[in-house]
């Protein structure tokens, strides 16, 4: 049997950057995985849909817009909705130090600052997945 | 959970679990297969095939967005699209990022959308997406979009799991070259040019008539005329369609020549000869699987290698070894 981990990587909110979604998704391909990325400005119903219909192992969000604090909640929300309380989600972008207590406290596995090597990314997400551990 | 039960009521969570089963060839999907198998032969299976970056997403989306408007003649399709990308042949990793030209799409609960990787074996891809396919047709999609890239030995497995298939090009992109060592001709019912707002595309388009031509030399009435293409007498001529995806254009005389494909089909009694291939395909391709399965696992410990030493030593010949290897089955 041929199992792979799969990932959305999503960029909800109104900011136009996605360098960075882009660095993490090719990261995550390169270290084995099925990256599933849905490009720019993706409302958290997007976001929550297509991790649906893609049955993702994990989903990883990046927002530089300052629009964490509303956008996660609802997400992790909509994923709970719909049975997928499971998967894995983290944040990457711009999140300042004062939210992320905030953040891990909604179920969030781990928020990367900018800097964070995408190894380490790749690493955690197998353990998280796999119940792996990195060596 | 009893996937079956749960697909067959709309459960869009199981839906997409069963799918990740299935593609993995996990039993438990082969059970729920078994169990949803009945309900399976009812959708138009749509191959969108095509060189990287010739506009097949962006088509898809038109194509569902058109599908899901009810027409005076018929009410809205439940569409499934399924976007195949090549996974790389380093990490076995993949980035699947059609759902990007698939926006429009979303909150429609009519309509399902699921990437896959093209993971190991040209064989294994084909069966992979047999049975996602057969899932999303019992689960009641009437409409089923498959999209690969390319027109190698993949694009050709999976065109014959389609009722229907779309070869979508592009003006600019060297196509005499890629048409030709392509043999699209052969397996493209509907030839698609898209990015018709660029340069180029009378030049792409007659390309395609001369290669058609050449394939289909009743296109053309004895004073060399063409006679246009279409459904004919003599047998179904791809048409070639101008369309600017991005803009909506042309999208509506594609769905006519599905349709028309459609009925072509169904009145020549190519569409149960389809189905007939299809299955028997996919038959032939798991009983070899199985039988070379079992037949290894009857094998002594040590045979194998044996025979190969044998081999390599030049005391037997392939054949005579073969006979040998082959008492072992059980
Ligand atoms: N000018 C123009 N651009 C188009 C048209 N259709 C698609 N594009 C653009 O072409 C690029 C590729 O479009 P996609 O729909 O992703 O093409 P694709 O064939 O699915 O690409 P791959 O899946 O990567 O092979 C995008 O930037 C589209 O916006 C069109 O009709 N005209
Ligand atoms: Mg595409």
């Amino acid at each position: 049997m041929d199992r792979k981990i799969r990932v959305l990587i999503a960029k909800p909110g109104l900011d136009g950057h996605d360098r960075g979604a882009k660095v993490v998704a090719r990261a995550l391909r390169d270290a084995g995985m099925e990256v599933i990325y849905t490009g720019l400005r993706q409302t958290p119903e997007m976001v929550a849909e297509a991790a649906l219909q893609e049955d993702v192992d994990a989903v990883g969000l990046s927002i530089l817009s300052g629009a964490h604090m509303a956008l996660v909640p609802r997400i992790m929300e909509l994923l709970r909705a719909n049975g997928q309380e499971n998967v894995h989600v983290f944040v990457g972008g711009i999140i300042p130090e004062e939210d992320v207590p905030a953040l891990l406290n909604l179920g969030v596995r781990a928020v990367y600052g900018p800097g964070t090597s995408t190894s380490k990314v790749a690493e955690e997400l197998e353990t998280w997945v796999l119940g792996k551990q990195p060596e | 959970m009893d996937y079956a039960e749960a697909v067959r009521s709309g459960n869009r969570l199981a839906l997409a679990r069963l799918l990740t089963l299935v593609e993995n060839g996990d039993p438990e999907g082969r059970k729920a297969m078994d169990a949803l198998f009945p309900y399976t032969g009812q959708a138009h299976l749509i191959g969108v095939t095509g060189s990287p970056g010739t506009g097949k997403s962006s088509l898809v989306n038109q194509l569902a967005l058109a599908y899901r408007r009810p027409t005076a003649g018929a009410a809205a399709r439940r569409v499934a699209i399924v976007a195949v990308d090549p996974s790389s042949p380093f990490s076995g990793g993949a980035l699947l990022g059609d759902r990007v030209r698939m926006r429009d799409l979303s909150g429609d609960p009519g309509i399902f959308i699921r990437s896959m990787a093209s993971r190991g074996t040209v064989g294994g891809l084909a069966r992979a997406t047999a049975a996602v396919v057969q899932v999303l047709d019992a689960a009641g999609y009437e409409i089923i979009l498959v999209e690969t890239v390319g027109a190698g030995q993949s694009e050709v497995d999976i065109a014959r799991l389609a009722h229907t298939t779309l070869v979508v090009e592009a003006p600019g992109l060297g196509d005499d070259i890629q048409a030709s060592k392509a043999g699209i001709l052969e397996i493209a019912d509907i030839l698609v040019v898209n990015k018709g707002d660029r340069p180029g595309v009378e030049s792409t388009e007659r390309f395609l008539r001369n290669m058609l031509e050449i394939a289909h030399p009743e296109m053309q009435d004895e004073a060399g005329n063409e006679t246009g293409s279409g459904n004919k007498k003599t047998g179904w001529i791809p048409p070639i369609l101008r369309t600017v995806a991005t803009r909506n254009s042309g999208i509506q005389q594609v769905l006519e020549a599905i349709e028309n494909h459609k009925a072509y089909l169904q009145s020549s009694g190519e569409w149960q000869r389809r189905d007939r291939d299809r299955l028997l395909f996919e038959l032939n391709a798991i009983l070899r699987d199985q039988l070379y399965a079992r037949w290894r696992q009857s094998l002594p410990e040590g045979a194998y290698n044996h025979a190969i030493d044998l081999l390599m030593e030049r005391k037997q010949s392939i054949y005579s070894i073969l006979e040998a290897l082959l008492q072992y089955h059980a």
